[in-house]
């Protein structure tokens, strides 16, 4: 590369967005779209009750149903299985992880377990069939708190197990008891951060079809394809070589897609078994149930700190509800937040202990943010509660506080490559004008108003792009944490790329085609995503905790390097000049000192393919793949701050604005990053303000559908206010992770905001989601 | 099985259906129009929107045989002459779309909503659009493409 300042290019630019010609005009290919000849559909039989016994199957009425085509129950399908629905990441040692077949067989241990299956010709009559399937159950007792679930009189989930804990796990590094002895301050608060049902728009789906060598193709609603295929070979014993899975358009995900459902492999088994293809879409009542659910913590979280405001320890105990089985990765999601415990503060004595225990719900595995939102929230409320003891501008004790020299290895020994925490703030008090907050808040007080404000902020940090393989392998996750990326010339210049990472919204056609475009210096237009089927991308690992860009983009951005270096050759060869004397700039080379002395990268890719004139030994044909394992995580953070209004006679609590500003490193795509912020925040704010999946004590599911379940509408929030600060990141593109920013950032700036609001009250803290009726009783708790 | 005529995206269909089956069933397995979707199954989610006469509708909380004689619009008939709309153009323009699951029946309730005259400003943009939910965009750009579309579609 020259020195000479490079042209405009696309990178950092809001190019409008490839994905959305077919999306805008309804030509998608989402799974429940797709039909093939003969194909057969399949609905799932499962309890309606927390946990039971299974005391009989009776098909004999849904055999007489217009349409049925066969049924089958768990010990039907028994010998199908090679091996159980794997847990991919059995996080300590002596982990209890007990075996899950995709259907249950004897006992089922929550509402929405799967017990059989009906197959018949049409989606409709499938469903007929399947409410003529005659279930004995016997209810046995149930739990759903995961601190009651560990008593010893608790209903066990497992009984052989003889426990309801799943693990514990624990990190300690320094004296952090004896900081806390030491301590002029301490605050311990206690924290429920409730279920959440992920709510893709799309539900699950699966199409399976059996070809003629007794390969298996499999069409399926996931951020996973790889994983899938991966999971089948264990799951069937059928090499992967013979096994490809296409996610086709995914219609969201935010976690809830990565899992192997028991529904992929029950279609394959069915489509083997009836020689037919097999599909299964999921109902939205079916969703919530059946697919997995976030969060569901209890935390206890204390920090010490000395009167000036230094904070010189953290100690997390947390109880994290596994839910009825171990999803592929259900574990490890609460670890996911176990380095971040100390935000994005400098504290040097640490402590976090996690115990996963088994209820009889639904399984939690990752959904947005996974584990990081959970330790954020009890982070940034404590520090507000630290605040207040000290009688301190909460914003002053974070700063106090906040690492401020990069790279900065942390007390719990990961190592933050860049930031600066300062900036953020600073540029959100810019944009936010608190001495107007305060001023109206002042008055409003003062005039006794019925409605009040409140303005909250949350300072975090967080670790993604996941994620170096070898901490992985340290951390006792299964497999690798690299990504792969293919980039073809064709003969007459087009460039198709194929990655393998998998979208579902997250504008991958459009973010690496500019990412390529600038790099190879060729149009936006001429770029060609292919991902999302293991036919094409064979090698990935797929995409969740915000890793596309900064592991898939850098697989990307090497194999792009790696294509500069071959047509390098080739030019200098028919040029017959040196290599070291070709510039390379805008798609061009050209020769240093006599530019009309020229060829472009795309003749170098028809020079290529035609192999007239190659240099000896050179293999035709213009395409490389780069795979990349990144040496650290990814750390995105920022400061965020909600403004409330809150009606003290009724408990409804308004979010009236938020601003958001983060450093996720370099921009490729405006416009994008500030999509995935929008719809980031919306999340947690969602948390904060409307969703709970509330259970019952016996673990019956009280929000069982979008009338119950509050996903908040545009109605109920305001437009947003978005900035960014910049460091680079310590990759080639300088890029960080952006997809769950929002999400972890904005629970706690709403509920600070809220306790805000309430605090000339006496009011100190409000539970998730701050409803009405919360928010109603935390004040008349500190009226009476 | 009965008998219904309907007219969509400016084709007449006649069809033989269920009386149970939901119009947008009919759509989408009937008539193969896949464009329209399902989300929920219960008409919370706003996902299988239409025009019906001009109207946006859930169609999901139509029957097939309720569509007998009526003009239908899906997603697919939005775009004229090899051109967007102009709210599918906006919602281009504005990054209004990510996984794209909601954007038919959002675009289909947005062109109604600003043909109702209903669309006047933010307020009453987020609240014609209270029916229909998306959970990638948290709206924002969204309301900032409709908005920009009232100009030009009304």
């Amino acid at each position: 590369m020259t020195a000479v300042e490079s042209p405009p290019g696309v990178v950092g630019t809001s190019v409008k967005r490839k994905e959305d010609a077919a999306l805008l005009r309804g030509r998608t290919r989402w799974v429940d779209n797709l039909t093939l000849p003969g194909m057969a559909y399949m609905a799932v039989v499962r309890s309606p009750y927390p946990h039971a016994r299974i005391k009989s199957i009776d098909f004999d009425a849904a055999r007489k149903a217009e349409g049925f085509v066969a049924a089958f129950t768990g010990a039907d399908l028994a010998d199908e299985w090679a091996g159980g629905l794997p847990c991919a990441w059995p996080v300590t040692e002596d982990i209890k992880m007990p075996p899950h077949f995709p259907l249950a067989v004897g006992e089922a241990r929550y509402q929405g377990d799967p017990v059989a299956v009906v197959v018949a010709e049409s989606r409709a009559l499938a469903k007929d069939a399947a409410e003529l399937v005659e279930v004995e159950y016997e209810p046995l007792p149930s739990i759903f708190d995961v601190e009651k679930a560990l008593d010893d009189e608790a209903p066990l989930v497992h009984s052989d197990l003889g426990t309801n804990e799943c693990y514990m796990w624990k990190l300690d590094a320094g004296e952090a008891q004896a900081a806390i002895d030491a301590a002029d301050v301490v605050v311990t608060q206690r924290y429920y951060q409730p279920r959440l049902i992920p709510n893709a728009m799309e539900p699950r789906g699966v199409l399976a079809q059996v070809g003629p060598t007794g390969d298996v193709t499999l069409w399926s609603a996931t951020q996973t394809p790889h994983i899938q295929r991966f999971v089948m070979q264990l799951v069937f014993g059928i090499p992967e070589s013979k096994i490809r899975v296409i996610a086709p358009d995914v219609g969201g995900g935010f976690g809830s897609k990565i899992q192997v459902y028991a529904e992929g492999p029950l279609a394959i088994a069915l489509a083997r078994r009836l020689g037919r293809p097999v599909k299964w879409t999921e109902e939205r009542a079916e969703n919530y149930v059946g697919t997995i659910h976030g969060r569901d913590v209890v935390h206890e979280l204390t920090f010490a700190a000395m009167r000036d405001g230094k904070i010189t320890a953290v100690k997390s105990e947390a109880w994290c509800a596994m839910g009825a089985y171990l999803e592929l990765v259900t574990p490890g999601i609460p670890i996911l937040g176990a380095w971040l415990y100390s935000g994005p503060y400098e504290i040097p004595n640490y402590s976090v202990t996690f115990t996963g225990v088994f209820t009889h719900t639904t399984p939690t595995d990752a959904y947005r943010g996974a584990g990081r939102p959970e330790a954020t929230y009890v982070i940034e409320r404590t520090i507000d509660a630290l605040a207040r003891k000290l009688d301190m501008d909460p914003l002053e004790l974070r700063r106090r506080n906040f690492v401020s020299e990069f790279p900065h290895t942390m007390a719990s020994g990961l190592t933050i490559d860049s930031g600066d925490y300062h900036a953020s703030l600073d540029r959100l008090l810019e944009l936010l004008d608190l001495d107007a907050i305060r001023a109206d808040q002042a008055e409003r007080r003062s005039n006794g108003d019925v409605k009040q404000i409140g303005v909250g902020f949350s300072t975090y940090n967080e670790m993604c792009g996941l994620a170096p393989s070898r901490i992985l392998g340290a951390i006792r996750y299964a497999v690798g944490g690299w990504d792969s990326a293919t980039i073809r010339f064709q003969p007459l210049g087009s460039v198709q790329v194929v990655v393998g990472t998998s979208p579902h919204g997250q504008s991958h056609e459009t973010t690496f085609a500019q990412v390529v475009a600038d790099e190879l210096g060729v149009s936006v237009d001429d770029v060609e995503v292919l991902h999302g089927d293991t036919a094409v991308s064979q090698l990935g690992m797929d995409t969740y905790g915000s890793r596309s860009l900064t592991v898939g983009g850098i697989a990307l951005f090497n194999a792009g390097q790696k294509i500069i270096d071959k047509a390098r050759r080739i030019v200098a060869h028919q040029l017959e000049v040196s290599e070291d004397d070709l510039d390379f700039e805008s798609g061009t080379f050209s020769v240093k000192g006599s530019p009309d002395r020229n060829m472009t990268i795309q003749d170098a890719a028809f020079a290529a393919h035609a192999a007239h004139n190659l240099p000896d030994g050179m293999e035709p044909g213009l395409e490389e793949t780069a795979t990349y394992d990144p040496a650290n995580f990814s750390w995105p953070g920022g400061a965020h701050a909600a403004v409330v209004e809150v009606d003290t006679e009724t408990g409804d609590t308004r979010l009236v604005r938020y601003v958001a500003v983060d450093d996720v490193g370099s921009p490729i795509n405006p416009q994008i990053i500030d999509g995935q912020v929008h719809g980031g925040v919306t999340q947690g704010v969602a948390a904060a303000l409307y969703e709970e999946g509330a259970y019952d004590d016996e673990a019956n599911l009280l929000t069982t559908t979008m009338a119950t379940y509050l996903i908040p509408s545009a109605a109920e929030l305001p437009s947003y206010e978005t900035d960014r600060t910049e460091t680079r990141a310590d990759n080639p593109l300088g890029v960080k992770g952006v997809g769950e920013t929002g999400t972890i950032a904005a629970a706690p700036a709403v509920i600070n905001a809220v306790v805000d609001a309430l605090s000339h009250l006496g009011v100190t803290d409000v539970g998730m989601p701050a409803t009405p009726e919360r928010v109603w009783r935390a004040i008349e708790e500190v009226r009476s | 099985m009965r008998r219904v005529a309907l007219t969509v995206n400016g084709v007449r269909h006649e069809v033989e259906i269920e009386p149970r089956e939901l119009l947008v069933f009919v759509l989408r397995e009937r008539l193969g129009l896949t464009g329209t979707v399902v989300g929920c199954d219960t008409s919370s989610c706003g996902s299988c929107t239409v025009l019906v006469n001009g109207e946006s509708v859930k169609s999901c909380t139509m029957l097939g045989v309720q569509a007998d004689g009526v003009e239908i619009t899906t997603i697919e008939g939005l775009a004229q002459n090899g051109q967007l709309h102009a709210v599918q153009q906006a919602f281009h323009d504005h990054h209004a779309l990510q996984c794209g699951y909601c954007t038919p029946g959002m675009v289909l309730a947005a062109v109604s909503l600003i043909e109702s005259g209903a669309a006047t400003d933010e307020a009453a943009i987020r609240e014609g659009l209270e029916g229909n939910l998306c959970r990638c965009t948290g709206y924002h750009n969204i309301v900032r493409a409709v908005s920009a579309a009232v100009g030009v579609a009304s």
